[in-house]
C-alpha cells in the first residue's frame, strides 16, 4: 500500500507563510470523504520526523507549548508533598484492575444495566463503529454532537458514521479546529498544537459560515467564533458520542475530565448518549477517584482540578439523556494485557505529561509518530495495539532516546523506557526469520566481537589502521554508511593509537 | 578497597584515557585496581536495539570476568544501569539460572565512579587540580536511572582551582540515545544543538560528564561547530592535580 | 485503525464472551478473592494536605479560578443574594437589545476581562433567573419585585434556559484543597442543564459543605447521583496554549460562602 500524499503533515522546508493544506487521502482507501485523513500507511518515524524537524512554526509552537506547560506542571505537582504515594497507589490499583479486569467489566455492566443503561461489546473498531451507527439510526438522527474522545479517533468513528451518511460534530475547540482544516490531532490534551493563531482564524473564515467577517485572531476571538458555532448544534442534538476518563465498575459511573464545557453539553442535552471507552479505563470502586483525580488534573493541565467533570450513573429520569449506551471496546487492548512487560501502558490515564517533558516530541509534534497516541506512550501502546508489522508502528519503539524523563513524570509510573527496549526486542524478533537486513548482519557481527576480549583487541589493533579516516584537525569529518548520518552533524572521534587494554597490558603487564 | 575496573568497550576503543584517569585517581586514593582482561562489552547497545539474545554473552562475560571483587567500578552511568537494572531480566528471558545467581550477586557491587567516589567511599574532595571554568551535563543514565544526584557537582566543586558554571535546562537529554543518533539524526541533531547552545552560553572551557558517549555525541557537534570548547569525562578531570595537570 | 485481525470470527460466542475469554487467558484466572486483595493495596496518600481553617482555603481556592467568591455571614445571606441577583439584572438589561431580538452584525459584547470570551448582544432585557424546586423560600425572601424568576417545572427547554438571566443553587459538597464546588443535582440544585447554559450561575456553599480534600468529598456523595465538578469557569488553552475562560457553560460563577453564626 502506497503512502498518502502528505497525510497530516507539514510538508517542505520551514517557510514563513502558511503551510500547505494536507491532503492525506489514500485513494485505495475507499469512500468519497475528500479532506479525511487517515492513519493507514503512514511513513516509518524518522522520515516523518525528517520533515517535521525542519518546520520551524511548529518547532516555536511546540518549544513555547512544551516548555510552558512543565514548568507549570512542576508547580502544581509540587504542592503535593504525598505525590509519590499517589503515584504508587494509582500504579497499584490500575495494575491490581488489569489483573482482574474480567471481573470489573462484568460488575461495571451490571451496575450500568442497573442504573438504567445498557452496555455492548466490541471486538475492534469495525464492531464499535458499526454499534454506534446503529445507535444514531435507532435514535432517528443523521448527526451526532462529540466531545473529545481518544477512542473514537483511534476507531476513525467520524469516518465511519459519515459512510453511513452520518455527521458527527466535533465541539472541543482543538478538535474542531483539527476537523474544519481537515486535518489531525498532533497531542492528546491539546491536539491543535501544532496550528498558530493565524491558522486557525483562516480555517473558520473559510469553513464556519457563521464566522463574522470580521474575526481577529485574538484567542478569545476564535474561541467566541467557536462557541457561537457549537451553540446551537449543543442545543438542538438529539445524540451525543462520547468517551469516560474512567469507569466505576463498583457503581456503574462514568467520568468526563474536561475544561470548556462542551463535554457537559454532550452527555447532558441530548436524549440519546453513547459513550465509547476502552476496557482498560476501568477502576475498581468509587473511592479510586480521590487519587486519580488529584492525579490527572495535575499532571495534564497543570491545575490543581480542572473545571468541569461530569459524573453519571446510566440515566437519572428528568436530568440529562433518557437512553444512555456504554461500548466496551477491546481493539487491541487484550493483546496487550497477555504481554506482561507491555501490560503496564494499559495503566495509561491520557494526562499526556510524557508528551510534554519528551525531547524527541517536542522537536517533532503528534504527526509524525503516525497514530492517534503520539509521544511516548504512543510509541508503546501503538505498536502493542496495532501489532509491529508496519513501517510506522516497527519504527515507533526506536523513536526516543531512552532518557527516561517520561518514566519520571508519568503519574501511574509506567516504565515508558524499559517498554521501549523490550518492544524493540519484538520488532527485531519479528523481523529475524526473514531476509538478513544489513543491520542485522552488523549487529551479528558486532556481537561475536563485542563478546569476546581476543575479537575485540584485534579488531580494536585493525581499527587503528583505518586512521586514514582521519582529518587535519585530529577529527573524522566523514564516515562512510551506515554511520554516515554520525557524520551529516557531528564530526567523529579519531581512534587513538592504543586501545585501553593494548595500554594495560604494556604498562602493568598482565593479561594479553 | 580490591576494585574491578569495567572500562566499557567505547572507553577501551576510543577514550583510553578516561580509563587510565580511572585507574589514577583510585589508586591515589588508596585502592588496587585491576584490569581483568576477560572483560569486554555490557551488552547495552545490542540490548537496547532489540537484540536481546545477543546481549546474554556479553552478560556472561562480564559476571565471569567481575566475579569476587569488592566494588566493580565504571566510568559509564549506561553501562553500570545495563548491569544493575536489565542485567536481571535478561538472565530471566535467557532462563539461565546460574547467570542470574551470578547476576544477583556482581549486579549491586556494580558502580558508576562518581556514585562509587561520593556515596561509597564518601569521598568527594580527591585531591584535584584544574584551574578552568567546566560545566557538568548530567547524562540521563546517570540522573535518572541510577539517580547518582548531586555526586558529580560535589566531587567538580571539591576540584581546586575549578570553576564549575551551571549549565541551563542541565537536566534535557543530549540527544545522543545509543543507536538512535543513527537511526533517527535528524532529531538526534535537533536536539543536541540546544544541548550545545546552552553549553556554550555558560563561557566554559570544558564539558564535563560522566559518560563519554554523551561527550563524543555533544563533543562531536562542538568540534563541528569549531566552538573552541573541549569535552572532558569526569575522570579526567578528577585525575588532574598540581603535578599532573 | 483496526485490530489488523484475521476476517474469521470464531463461531461460538458473542463480542462479550470472545473479550472475556481473551482477558482470562491474558491473566489467568486470579488466586486470591479480588475484594480481599483490593483491600490490601498500598495506600500511602494523605487524606488531607491542609488542616487549618478549610473554609478559608476554599474561598482562596476558588477565587484563584477566577470565580467572584464572597464570605457572607448567615445573617447577611438573604442580603447578598438579592444584592447579587440585582447586580446580574442590571448587567443584563444594559448588555440586551430592546426587543430581545438578535441584531445582525452586532458588535460583541467584550467583558472588561481581556483573558474572558465575548458573545453576541441579544439576551431578554428582563430575563427571570432559574430557581430549582428544593431552593429555601427564604433565600430568596428580600429579592425586589422586579426580578423575575423562573420554575424548572414543568422543564424548560433548552432554548428557553439559553435566555435566562442566570441560575441560582444550593451545593452538595465543596472541596477546600482544589477550589471545587459539586452539585449532585438534587433539592435546590436542580437537574444539569440549569447549571450549564444560563451564562451566570450563583451557588450558596454553606462552610459545613467544605471538605477539606478530595477523598471526605467523595465519602461524603452518592454515587446513584449524577455529579458536577465545578472549579471555576470553564476555559480551554487550545490556542497557543494561552487560557481563555468562558467557552461553553456559564462565564460568570459567584459564590456565597455562607460562614456559620455564632
Amino acid at each position: 500500500m502506497t503512502p498518502p500524499e502528505t497525510a497530516g503533515q507539514h510538508a517542505g522546508p520551514a517557510t514563513a507563510g502558511p503551510h500547505p493544506e494536507t491532503v492525506g487521502q489514500h485513494p485505495a482507501a475507499g469512500g468519497p470523504h475528500p479532506g479525511m485523513p487517515t492513519y493507514l500507511g503512514m511513513p516509518s518515524f524518522p522520515v516523518a520526523a525528517r520533515t517535521a524537524v525542519a518546520d520551524s512554526q511548529l518547532r516555536r509552537n511546540l518549544a513555547h507549548a512544551t516548555h510552558t506547560i512543565r514548568a507549570k506542571r512542576a508547580g502544581a505537582v509540587g504542592e503535593l508533598a504525598d505525590w509519590q504515594e499517589l503515584r504508587a497507589a494509582a500504579k497499584a490499583i490500575k495494575d491490581h484492575t488489569l489483573a482482574n479486569l474480567d471481573t470489573y467489566l462484568i460488575r461495571l455492566e451490571e451496575n450500568v444495566t442497573r442504573a438504567g443503561g445498557h452496555v455492548h461489546w466490541a471486538q475492534d473498531a469495525a464492531e464499535a463503529n458499526a454499534i454506534v451507527a446503529g445507535l444514531v439510526r435507532a435514535a432517528g438522527a443523521d448527526r451526532v454532537v462529540k466531545v473529545k474522545s481518544m477512542a473514537t479517533q483511534e476507531t476513525g468513528l467520524n469516518e465511519a458514521l459519515a459512510a453511513d451518511g452520518i455527521g458527527a460534530l466535533e465541539t472541543d475547540l482543538a478538535e474542531l479546529i483539527v476537523q474544519l482544516g481537515h486535518d489531525l490531532p498532533s497531542h492528546i490534551l491539546v491536539p491543535a498544537i501544532h496550528r498558530n493563531r493565524a491558522e486557525i482564524r483562516e480555517i473558520f473564515r473559510r469553513e464556519m459560515p457563521d464566522a463574522p467577517d470580521d474575526l481577529t485572531d485574538e484567542p478569545r476571538m476564535l474561541a467566541a467564533a467557536a462557541r457561537s458555532h457549537l451553540r446551537q448544534a449543543f442545543l438542538s442534538a438529539k445524540v451525543g458520542v462520547s468517551g469516560a476518563n474512567f469507569a466505576i465498575a463498583e457503581t456503574g459511573s462514568l467520568v468526563v475530565v474536561e475544561s470548556e464545557g462542551n463535554g457537559r453539553m454532550c452527555v447532558t442535552l441530548p436524549q440519546t448518549l453513547i459513550s465509547v471507552v476502552g476496557i482498560e479505563k476501568i477502576l475498581p470502586t468509587w473511592r479510586d477517584l480521590e487519587v486519580f483525580l488529584a492525579l490527572l488534573p495535575r499532571s495534564s493541565t497543570a491545575e490543581r482540578m480542572n473545571p468541569y467533570t461530569s459524573v453519571w450513573t446510566g440515566v437519572t429520569p428528568g436530568d440529562g439523556p433518557s437512553d444512555f449506551h456504554l461500548v466496551l471496546l477491546d481493539n487491541g487492548r487484550t493483546t496487550a494485557l497477555a504481554d506482561q512487560v507491555g501490560r503496564q501502558a494499559l495503566r495509561c490515564i491520557r494526562c499526556s505529561a510524557c508528551l510534554n517533558v519528551c525531547p524527541v516530541y517536542e522537536r517533532v509534534g503528534g504527526h509524525a509518530y503516525g497514530s492517534p497516541y503520539p509521544g511516548p506512550i504512543g510509541a508503546i501502546i501503538s505498536p502493542q495495539l496495532r501489532g509491529v508489522t508496519s513501517e510506522v508502528d516497527a519504527s515507533l519503539p526506536y523513536a526516543s532516546t531512552l532518557c527516561g524523563a517520561c518514566y519520571d513524570v508519568c503519574p501511574v509510573a509506567i516504565n515508558i523506557p524499559e517498554a521501549l527496549v523490550y518492544l524493540r526486542g519484538k520488532v527485531v524478533d519479528a523481523k529475524r526469520d526473514k531476509h538478513l537486513s544489513p543491520e542485522r548482519a552488523v549487529f551479528g557481527v558486532s556481537g561475536r566481537v563485542l563478546r569476546s576480549p581476543r575479537l575485540l583487541a584485534a579488531a580494536q589493533r585493525a581499527g587503528y589502521l583505518g586512521g586514514r579516516l582521519v582529518g587535519r584537525s585530529g577529527r573524522i569529518r566523514r564516515l562512510p554508511p551506515p554511520l554516515s548520518a554520525w557524520t551529516e552533524t557531528r564530526d567523529a572521534p579519531a581512534p587513538p593509537r592504543e586501545s585501553f587494554r593494548a595500554w594495560w597490558a604494556r604498562t602493568r603487564g598482565t593479561g594479553r | 578497597m580490591r576494585i574491578g575496573l569495567f572500562v566499557t568497550c567505547l572507553t577501551d576503543t576510543l577514550f583510553p584515557d578516561t580509563g587510565k584517569a580511572v585507574v589514577t585517581v583510585l589508586e591515589r586514593l588508596g585502592h588496587r585496581v585491576e584490569f581483568p582482561a576477560g572483560q569486554a562489552c555490557c551488552g547495552q547497545m545490542h540490548f537496547n536495539t532489540g537484540y536481546r539474545r545477543e546481549a546474554t554473552p556479553m552478560a556472561r562475560g562480564f559476571v565471569a570476568a567481575f566475579g569476587g571483587f569488592e566494588a566493580v567500578v565504571t566510568p559509564s552511568a549506561s553501562c553500570a544501569a545495563m548491569v544493575r537494572e536489565y542485567y536481571p531480566a535478561l538472565a530471566a528471558e535467557a532462563a539461565d539460572e546460574s547467570l542470574a545467581r551470578a547476576v544477583a550477586q556482581v549486579a549491586p557491587r556494580t558502580y558508576e565512579l562518581s556514585e562509587f567516589l561520593a556515596d561509597v567511599l564518601g569521598v568527594t574532595d580527591v585531591g584535584a587540580y584544574f584551574p578552568h571554568r567546566v560545566t557538568y551535563h548530567p547524562s540521563c543514565h546517570s540522573l535518572r536511572m541510577l539517580r547518582v544526584g548531586d555526586a558529580p557537582a560535589r566531587l567538580l566543586r571539591a576540584v581546586r582551582g575549578l570553576d564549575l558554571v551551571d549549565l541551563p535546562d542541565a537536566e534535557s537529554c543530549c540527544g545522543f540515545g545509543g543507536t538512535f543518533a543513527v537511526k533517527n539524526p535528524d532529531v538526534s541533531a535537533a536536539i543536541c544543538a540546544d544541548k550545545v547552545a546552552a553549553i556554550r552560553q555558560t563561557g566554559a572551557e570544558v564539558v564535563c560528564a560522566a559518560d563519554n558517549s554523551c561527550l563524543m555525541h555533544i563533543g562531536g557537534s562542538l568540534t563541528r561547530q569549531r566552538s573552541g570548547v573541549a569535552t572532558m569525562h569526569l575522570a579526567e578531570i578528577l585525575a588532574r592535580t598540581e603535578d599532573a595537570p | 485503525m483496526s485490530a489488523g485481525r484475521g476476517d474469521e470470527r470464531p463461531a461460538m460466542g458473542t463480542a462479550r464472551e470472545q473479550i472475556l475469554a481473551r482477558i482470562r487467558a491474558a491473566v489467568g484466572t486470579p488466586g486470591a478473592d479480588v475484594d480481599a486483595a483490593y483491600a490490601a493495596l498500598p495506600r500511602e496518600y494523605l487524606r488531607a494536605h491542609h488542616d487549618r481553617d478549610i473554609a478559608d482555603l476554599f474561598a482562596e481556592r476558588a477565587a484563584d479560578y477566577r470565580a467572584v467568591v464572597e464570605r457572607v455571614p448567615e445573617s447577611g445571606l438573604v442580603y447578598a443574594i438579592a444584592r447579587v441577583l440585582t447586580d446580574r439584572a442590571a448587567e443584563v438589561a444594559a448588555a440586551a437589545t430592546p426587543d430581545g431580538q438578535p441584531v445582525p452584525d452586532a458588535p460583541f459584547v467584550m467583558p472588561d476581562a481581556p483573558f474572558v470570551v465575548p458573545d453576541a448582544p441579544f439576551v431578554v432585557p428582563d430575563a427571570p433567573f432559574v430557581v430549582p424546586a428544593g431552593l429555601p423560600a427564604e433565600w430568596l425572601a428580600e429579592l425586589p419585585a422586579s426580578i423575575a424568576l423562573a420554575s424548572d417545572t414543568p422543564p424548560l427547554s433548552a432554548a428557553e434556559l439559553d435566555q435566562m438571566a442566570g441560575v441560582v443553587t444550593g451545593c452538595a459538597v465543596a472541596i477546600a484543597e482544589t477550589g471545587t464546588i459539586i452539585l449532585d443535582h438534587g433539592p435546590g440544585q436542580g437537574r444539569r442543564a440549569l447549571t450549564l447554559v444560563p451564562d451566570f450561575h450563583l451557588v450558596i456553599v454553606r462552610s459545613d459543605q467544605v471538605a477539606a480534600d478530595l477523598a471526605d468529598a467523595f465519602a461524603r456523595l452518592d454515587p446513584g447521583r449524577p455529579h458536577t465538578l465545578i472549579s471555576g469557569p470553564s476555559a480551554t488553552s487550545d490556542i497557543e496554549l494561552i487560557r481563555v475562560e468562558g467557552v461553553h457553560g456559564p462565564r460568570n460563577l459567584h459564590v456565597l460562602l455562607v460562614a456559620p453564626s455564632r
